[in-house]
């Protein structure tokens, strides 16, 4: 049952791991406007084929 | 000019408004002015039409064409305004209120096609924020703006900027400490399940290590996430205050400190993972109550309305000054739609300025040379030539601000449920903490220590400092749905305890933009097209009102035409002689006052009657009389009197209706309300009235379009709503009530934990479970609760 100790060990880096990617997103704003990108999403690219 | 062209009802390509003329067509397009064409021709120019594309009609409508960012050009200024700036590029927000559609986003986020100068831009849709990043070797920050301003997105510059103020305040990391405390809880509660099943004697040497990790865990929960209440509850005990957040920093204290012992002296297994849950739960609820509008603000004072600069005169021209640095003595020069930032004395020009904002009063008043124009006014006309005579701080309506209304501390008007409560909770806690701790003392240390450390962590109001949270943040979003929108989740409360309403008169209880013309006069049809003719050459607001009373008439060729402000017009059309003005001008004589304003009309010397201006009253004005059954109802205009006959009806008694008040007057009048015993909601929405919001219990901003300037209060009300004034406060007097059940609710939790507490036998899986249990009975039951009373209320 020492295998135990291994697991809870990768299990916890693991999580500390997604933990800090969040900081990470947190930190570079990537949370500031989460409203503006799904507006953003649906506007063209190249509006060529759009004009007049 | 086109002569005699029948014109179609066809609605401005770009901004959507009813066309009036013919005048203004390109690419077979309509436009209803000449902005909104020139708006139309730089995007085309730069081929960015597909701007017209995703919405239909996405401009706002531009009557003001001349620019004035000469300011801009002041490097004092310039610094306030950047946000970072080295020696190629710039950085600078602004905020835009007209943002609101896809088209808004596509077209600011393309602004490097019109000028390459423009490195990137982002727009922020729900803070209406653009930031752009610039060379300004390339492009001054005054050609940005111009560049703005010429598509018709003109940013509203104050260098006392509210909204960037509120969004550096917001970051205090809360979503970073839920998120630590929620990792840990996960965790934590995994690790203790193997204790709470039972683990045979050959695995104790398990139980040891998740117990010390247990440990682990609860300490960035404790050190990092729970250090607020830690912090909160010092400082509380300094100023002799017991708050909610004392017993809940000590249940942590002791639920971390009993977890180390018992893990350390290996006599249990702790509970590290109750501690975890205690925490995470207490920081969503922070954050549920945290609730930010991001484009309102509830800040705003007079220098967020009044303009950034002025231009002022000196010897060596015309000279942009900050209006802080304005003093006495300097000239200014104030053109039109301007406002007028200090009390200052009319040097030159034709004054006709409008006082909406610090008297209430709706028509522009006349103003002759040598008089004193009161900060605030905004000028209607041509430019005007002003010497300062008061500082901008020590002017008629701005030493308002200097009153103690607005320096007083902003949370002890009313002490909410949960401050009242919590005080004798932690007194209570504490004596049934101690009373077990004596009791068993003499008999077993053991057992008197592990009682009194369990009736610490079974009584910590976990459920209780949720309650009023979750509650609040669920009528804030009722609120807000219905158009209501109030600052923090205390005004809910605040708004129970209310028993005086005290309304203001123009743009509070009559729309403001909303008003009715009366045609006293029967006319002809060539009759109204000659009137029609007269007016439309003028821009004065009485004549724009009498033009959109009868649009759609022939426009007729002028051969004569004279304005004479605060007169009227006289006019030649075909022949025909008219004057159009006030009795002065038609009459030779001033009119009574009477209870309207009205224009008359004079064609060839024969008088054919008036057009009479009334205030178009809120649709939901009748809910009046039915709240003056329960409330103290008040009308308090700075407004002439008017139509205190129209008004009776709605306010039951005669002195319950002020008028001739000074912004003064009206904070005085609150504060007498509230020396006579009462608890004061007041409604206003201009300048005029800020101090009376600031002084009352309760300060409501009514506003026609939420975007708008609006003073400083502590809820802004959207007009359209005004009609469910009754069941918001029904309802907030139901979501008291919320509040005061799910108080017992969690009291009879803490009594059924006690009962196990005292006698010293609290076992960690009773503690595990009933913290999370309490915890979301409360908020399902705050939840089902307050939808259930706005549903009752017709709220949703």
């Amino acid at each position: 049952m020492s295998i135990i100790y291994f697991l809870i060990g990768c299990s916890v880096l693991l999580a500390l791991v997604f933990l800090a990617a969040f900081f990470w997103a947190q930190r570079s704003g990537q949370n500031d406007d989460l409203y503006t990108p799904s507006v953003r999403i649906l506007l063209e690219e190249d509006d060529n084929e759009l004009q007049k | 000019m086109k002569q005699g062209a029948i014109i179609e009802k066809t609605c401005c390509y770009h901004c959507g408004d009813e066309c009036t003329t013919t005048d203004y067509v390109i690419d077979d397009k309509q436009f209803c002015c000449h902005g909104c064409k020139s708006v139309y021709q730089v995007l085309s120019a730069n081929q960015l039409c597909s701007y017209y594309k995703y919405n239909d009609h996405p401009g706002a409508t531009r009557n003001r064409t001349d620019k004035r960012f000469d300011y801009l050009s002041e490097p004092g200024i310039i610094s306030e305004l950047l946000d970072y700036s080295d020696d190629h590029v710039s950085i600078v927000t602004f905020y835009i209120p007209h943002i609101h559609c896809s088209s808004c986003l596509w077209l600011l986020e393309q602004l490097n096609k019109i000028n390459p100068a423009v490195h990137y831009c982002r727009v922020d849709f729900l803070k209406k924020q653009l930031s752009i990043r610039f060379d300004h070797r390339k492009l001054s920050l005054q050609q940005l703006v111009e560049l703005l301003f010429d598509i018709g997105y003109e940013p509203l510059i104050s260098l006392h900027d509210i909204i960037k103020d509120q969004n550096n305040a917001n970051k205090d990391n809360l979503v970073q400490k839920i998120a630590v405390a929620g990792f840990c809880f996960g965790n934590v509660m995994l690790l203790s399940f193997p204790e709470y099943f039972g683990l045979s004697v050959y695995e104790q040497n398990f139980k040891h290590f998740f117990g010390w990790l247990n440990v682990l865990f609860s300490l960035p929960v404790v050190f990092y996430s729970g250090r607020g209440y830690f912090q909160s509850a010092w400082q509380n005990l300094r100023n002799k205050v017991l708050n909610i957040d004392f017993p809940l920093a000590l249940g942590i204290a002791v639920l971390f400190l009993r977890t180390l012992f018992e893990v350390a002296s290996h006599t249990g297994a702790g509970f590290a993972d109750t501690l975890c849950g205690l925490v995470f739960f207490l920081l969503v609820g922070k954050f549920v109550q945290k609730k930010t509008y991001h484009h309102l603000s509830f800040e705003r004072d007079y220098r967020s309305f009044f303009p950034v600069a002025v231009s002022t005169i000196t010897p060596n021209g015309e000279k942009p000054v900050k209006l802080s640095e304005l003093s006495v003595g300097h000239r200014i020069i104030i053109r039109n739609n301007e406002i007028v930032p200090a009390d200052a004395i009319l040097l030159k020009g034709n004054a006709l300025v409008d006082f909406s904002f610090v008297t209430g009063e709706t028509l522009p008043v006349g103003k002759v040379l040598g008089e004193i124009i009161y900060a605030g006014g905004r000028q209607t006309g041509e430019a005007l030539e002003m010497e300062v005579v008061k500082p901008v701080s020590q002017s008629y309506l701005t030493q308002l601000w200097n009153n103690e209304a607005f320096s007083r501390q902003q949370d002890d008007r009313m002490r909410t449920f949960n401050q009242k409560v919590s005080k004798y909770f932690t007194i209570v806690l504490l004596i049934i903490a101690f009373g077990s701790l004596s009791y068993w003392l003499p008999s077993d240390i053991r057992r008197g220590f592990a009682a009194f450390t369990a009736v610490l962590i079974v009584a910590c109001p976990c459920a209780l400092a949720l309650s009023t949270p979750f509650t609040m943040s669920a009528a804030l979003s009722i609120f807000d749905k219905n158009l209501f929108y109030l600052k923090n989740t205390a005004v809910v409360e605040q708004m129970a305890g209310i028993n005086t309403l005290v309304f203001d008169k123009t743009g509070t209880i009559t729309a403001s933009d909303d008003t009715e013309i009366k045609q006293e006069l029967a006319l002809t049809d060539r009759q109204r097209q000659l009137v029609y003719s007269a007016c439309i050459n003028s821009a004065h607001p009485l004549s724009m009102m009498v033009c959109r009373e009868l649009k759609g008439t022939k426009r007729l060729e002028t051969s004569t035409y004279l304005e004479i402000p605060g007169k009227g017009i006289l006019a030649t059309i075909d022949g025909d002689e008219l004057r159009i003005g006030n009795s002065k001008l038609v009459f030779g004589q001033p009119g009574e006052a009477g209870d309207v304003t009205k224009v008359h009309l004079m064609i060839n010397e024969r008088y054919l009657g008036y057009f009479a201006l009334e205030h178009r009253y809120r649709p939901g004005l009748d809910v009046l009389p039915g709240l003056g059954k329960d409330y103290d109802t008040y009308l308090l205009s700075g407004d002439k009197d008017y139509e205190r006959n129209r008004l009776k009806s709605f306010f039951s008694v005669e002195d319950k209706m002020l008028f001739n008040s000074s912004p003064q007057d009206k904070l005085d009048f609150i504060d007498k309300l509230q020396t006579g015993g009462g608890c004061v909601m007041m409604f206003g929405d201009g300048l005029n009235d800020s101090g009376a919001l600031k002084q009352s219990n309760l300060g409501v901003a009514v506003t026609d379009n939420v975007n708008n300037f609006t003073p400083g209060s502590d809820a802004i009300l959207d007009g359209r709503s005004f009609d469910k004034l009754p069941s918001f406060l029904r309802f907030s007097k139901d979501t008291v009530n919320i509040i005061h059940i799910s108080f017992l609710i969690s009291l009879t939790y803490n009594l059924i934990g006690l009962s196990y507490a005292v006698t010293g036998n609290l076992s960690p899986l009773i503690a595990a479970i009933l913290m999370p249990l309490s915890t979301a009975t409360i908020i399902s039951f705050t939840s089902i609760a307050t939808h259930f009373m706005a549903k009752k209320r017709r709220l949703i």
